[in-house]
Formats: C-alpha cells, sequence, structure tokens
C-alpha cells in the first residue's frame, strides 16, 4: 500500500505537467482554431447562397456522422498513404479543430440567429456595413446565446484530447501509459489521470458559471 | 408652417414599386419632401406604409422606383439592385424603428455615438458633445451610462431618436415611433418629434394618430391598397378629404364607436 502511495504521489507531478504542457494546450489551440472554422461554416449557412450553404451542410455532416476517433486515424495513418505524412502534433490539432468546427458550427447559427432581425436593421441604419454589424452589434449578442453550449464543447474537447494518445501525442493519457508500461500499475494510473481530467473539468464549469453570470446582464429582450 | 412653395425639393420619391412575392405591396407611389416639410404617411393596416419607408432607408430594396436627394445622384433602383448600394440613401435619412432596437449590449453613450464615431468617423471630442447635449434635450442626461433595458419604453424610444439625430441626417423616417408604447408614455415621445418639426427637420411620419399628424404635419399622404390615394395639406386631408376612401378612413379613426 505504501509504495502504491508513493507511486500515486510520483506519477501525480508528471501527469499534471503533460496535462499542462500538453493535453490543455492542445485543446485550446484547437478550439481556438474550431471556432474560427465554426463561424466560418455558420456564416457560410445563413449567407443566402445555396452553394455555400450545402458545402457547409455537407462539411458539418460528415464531422458530426464520424467518430473522432476515425477521423484521427485517417489523418495520422490514412494519409501517409497518399504520400502525405503529418506528425502526431499537427495531426491532432487537424483533427481537433476540424471537429470543433463542425460542432460548434450549429451552435454558432443558432445564436446569430436568436438575435433579432431589427439589430441587423438598425446596425444598417446607423451606416453600418453587413460585416460591421455582424462584428459590433450580433456577434456579441451572440456569443451571451452561445458561452454555454460551447463551454460544454470545450469541457468535451478537454477530455476528447486524450484519443490523441493513440497517434503518439505526448499528452496526459499517453504519459500514464507511458508510467505504466514500467510499473504495470494500471487502475492507479489511470485512476489518477482520471482524477486529474475531472479536476480540469470542475475548473472549468466553475469558469464557466461565472462566465455565464457576467454575460447575463443586458441581455436583448 | 407650411413650407412655401418655393421650398427646395429635399427627396423625390417616383413610381415605387415594391412586391413580396405574389403580394403587390406598392404598385408606384409618388411623393416629395420639401426641406422642413413634415409628411405624414397614413392609411390602413398592411397598407405598405412601413414597406414604403423603409425603402426610403434602403432597407427594402424597391421592384422599380428612382429616389434622388437634393445634391445627390438620383438613384434607379430595380430588383437587382444590390444591399450594399443602398447605403448612399442611409446616409441622407435616418430611422426610427417602431420598436428602437437600441443595442442591448452598449449603454445609452455608446449606442446614439456608434455611427458618428465608427462609421462617419467624426472627431470624439465634437460627437460627445453633441449626444451629451441631445441627450440633454430630450432630458436623458443623466442615463448616459445606463443600459437600454434598465430604461423605460419612452426613455428607449427617446434614445433612438437621438441615435438618429446624432447622425445629422437630412430626413428623419419615424414608423409608428409611439405605437409600442404604453399609452401614458406616448406624449413624452411625441413631444420630442413636435420640437423637431417645429426646429424645421424634414420628416417622415408613419403614424396612426391623425391628431398628432394634424398638429406637426404638413403635408399628408393616404395611402391603400399599395397607392397614395390623397396626398395634400395635413388641413385639407384629415377635415376635408376629397377621396371617399380617405373620407371613410378619417370617419373611422376620429370616430372609431
Ligand atoms: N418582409 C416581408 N415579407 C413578406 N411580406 C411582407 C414583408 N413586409 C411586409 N409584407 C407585407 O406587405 C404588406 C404591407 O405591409 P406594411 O408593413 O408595409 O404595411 P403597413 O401599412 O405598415 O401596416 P401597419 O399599419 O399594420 O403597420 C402586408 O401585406 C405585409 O404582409
Ligand atoms: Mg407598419
Amino acid at each position: 500500500m505504501d509504495s502504491n502511495w508513493q507511486l500515486f504521489l510520483d506519477s501525480l507531478w508528471p501527469l499534471t505537467q503533460a496535462a499542462i504542457t500538453a493535453s490543455i494546450p492542445l485543446a485550446v489551440i484547437s478550439f481556438a482554431i474550431g471556432l474560427a472554422v465554426a463561424l466560418l461554416m455558420a456564416l457560410m449557412r445563413i449567407s443566402g447562397s445555396k452553394v455555400l450553404s450545402s458545402v457547409a451542410r455537407v462539411y458539418i455532416s460528415i464531422i458530426r456522422g464520424t467518430p473522432l476517433l476515425v477521423q484521427l486515424f485517417v489523418i495520422f495513418y490514412g494519409m501517409p498513404s497518399i504520400g502525405l505524412t503529418i506528425d502526431p502534433w499537427p495531426s491532432a490539432i487537424i483533427v481537433f479543430s476540424l471537429n470543433t468546427g463542425g460542432y460548434c458550427a450549429e451552435i454558432l447559427r443558432a445564436a446569430i440567429l436568436s438575435v433579432p432581425a431589427g439589430q441587423w436593421e438598425a446596425g444598417y441604419t446607423v451606416g453600418m456595413s453587413r460585416t460591421r454589424t455582424l462584428y459590433r452589434i450580433i456577434l456579441p449578442q451572440a456569443a451571451r446565446v452561445a458561452v454555454p453550449p460551447l463551454s460544454n464543447s470545450f469541457i468535451s474537447l478537454v477530455k476528447d484530447t486524450s484519443l490523441a494518445s493513440i497517434i503518439l501525442v505526448g499528452e496526459m493519457f499517453r504519459k500514464a501509459q507511458e508510467i505504466t508500461a514500467v510499473t504495470f500499475e494500471f487502475m492507479l494510473l489511470y485512476c489518477t489521470a482520471a482524477g486529474i481530467y475531472w479536476v480540469i473539468c470542475l475548473l472549468l464549469s466553475a469558469l464557466q458559471n461565472s462566465l455565464e453570470g457576467r454575460l447575463e446582464k443586458h441581455v436583448a429582450k | 408652417m407650411s413650407p412655401s412653395n418655393q421650398a427646395a425639393s429635399l427627396l423625390t420619391v417616383t413610381g415605387l414599386h415594391k412586391s413580396f412575392g405574389a403580394n403587390q405591396v406598392l404598385k408606384g407611389i409618388d411623393f416629395t419632401v420639401h426641406t422642413g416639410e413634415v409628411v405624414a404617411l397614413i392609411g390602413p393596416s398592411g397598407s405598405g406604409k412601413t414597406t414604403a419607408l423603409r425603402c426610403l432607408n434602403g432597407l427594402e430594396i424597391p421592384d422599380a422606383c428612382t429616389v434622388a436627394f437634393a445634391g445627390g445622384p438620383e438613384v434607379a433602383f430595380s430588383a437587382g439592385f444590390k444591399p450594399k448600394q443602398a447605403q448612399i440613401l442611409r446616409q441622407r435619412s435616418a430611422m426610427v424603428f417602431q420598436g428602437h432596437h437600441l443595442f442591448p449590449h452598449l449603454s445609452v453613450l455608446q449606442n446614439v455615438t456608434v455611427g458618428p464615431l465608427e462609421v462617419q468617423k467624426r472627431p470624439r471630442a465634437e460627437v460627445m458633445e453633441q449626444a451629451t447635449a441631445l441627450l440633454a434635450r430630450v432630458g436623458l442626461a443623466d442615463k448616459a451610462q445606463a443600459y437600454p433595458n434598465s430604461l423605460s419604453g419612452g426613455q428607449q424610444q427617446r434614445v433612438g431618436i437621438v441615435r438618429a439625430l446624432m447622425l445629422k441626417p437630412d430626413l428623419l423616417l419615424f414608423d409608428e415611433p409611439t405605437s409600442a408604447l404604453d399609452p401614458e408614455l406616448v406624449g413624452e415621445v411625441l413631444v420630442v418629434i413636435k420640437e423637431l418639426a417645429q426646429e424645421g427637420w424634414s420628416m417622415v411620419l408613419v403614424t396612426h394618430e391623425l391628431a398628432f399628424a394634424r398638429d406637426v404635419a404638413d403635408t399628408v399622404v393616404f395611402m391603400d391598397g399599395g397607392v397614395a390615394v390623397e396626398t395634400g395639406p395635413a388641413s385639407q386631408v384629415l377635415a376635408a378629404p376629397q377621396n371617399p376612401r380617405t373620407q371613410a378612413f378619417v370617419q373611422r379613426l376620429l370616430h372609431p364607436f
């Protein structure tokens, strides 16, 4: 029991370190890129152009209709066979970004559509262009609606980064696997990793609550 | 306050047509607004008053129509017109909406200065001075830092009017500015509009308040079925209308029971 306790203490820091230097950055970078993709897709969906809207719809459908694990395999293990080898980190970022883009596009679309049409018109009537009205008037109001579901997506993404262990990214879960390869203490290491994911998610939920509280003010009626 | 016949015409609209699908809403409307003139658009619900006003501000693209502001180009609209090209109209007019449509995430001060600062790119000091003066004159000097949700309907609509005035438009457009308000709040907004009219602002006003129209308007246009049925001096159209449809409409509004 003592040696287990010692192993737990010894593995805590390397795992936490892997979470801080790999899992969380992977999630943050992918989410940032993914949101940009999602915004683009959402705007294509509501653009009024049949072609753009269809392209976005097909993209979203493919992303949501295929498993994340399979997407990772296609990019990391599949691409080399057509002559395109991508390193683990870029592969992971590409897949998680595209995945986030597909899932968050519909969230952003719904949030943008939830802003009353009169807000667009009020933007135009003070002289703003469509683009300026979008980022100055519509998106700030859409953000209030989108924050809760986007927060949930981000929390899911943090947990999903563990899948990157399979394509050799040295994030927290891969670190845990490496330690078990030497110690054979599967239960202990995997539960420790699970505990760290849980703590991270608790912290993110708390962050989400305070953010939502702050955005609650001045919401459009 | 009737404009003399010599008053320069500010806006000339000719042959305004607009359909929504098969619904022909405007079937060729002509009218002119002179500098300093107040034109009231009246007519039954669904007669196309809001649509006509929105066309003037480029919020709807007319199927056919020429619009000319004094000193500006004559813009000939057609169905294929790009919304962007309508911006030329917005530089001359400013709209006050029925439902005010203030920006809820911006303070009152930001609401009224965002256009002048970010679009017109006028100097900050001048814009702030203008905003302070205009908010004070509609009795909202102490609300500059408040957010729209904390204001009453009448206060919101007064901010909406200031937001339009801040753009220094040649023409103010009002679409039933008081019809979304509780009755006890109507007066405070009408007072502001009346003062603006007396100051010489040119405006087109859609209203169901015939007494108010008679009080402030120089010219009344009665619309029905997508056409301007009768146009003339307010006193004449409202007190002694010539057209039987105008007569029936005015009768009904003045004596509803
Ligand atoms: N965006 C739109 N799409 C389809 N039909 C529209 C649209 N806007 C207005 N209409 C139709 O055009 C007609 C005229 O509407 P409009 O709002 O201009 O009338 P109005 O005279 O302002 O009426 P009210 O006094 O009730 O405000 C109505 O039949 C309405 O249903
Ligand atoms: Mg109307």
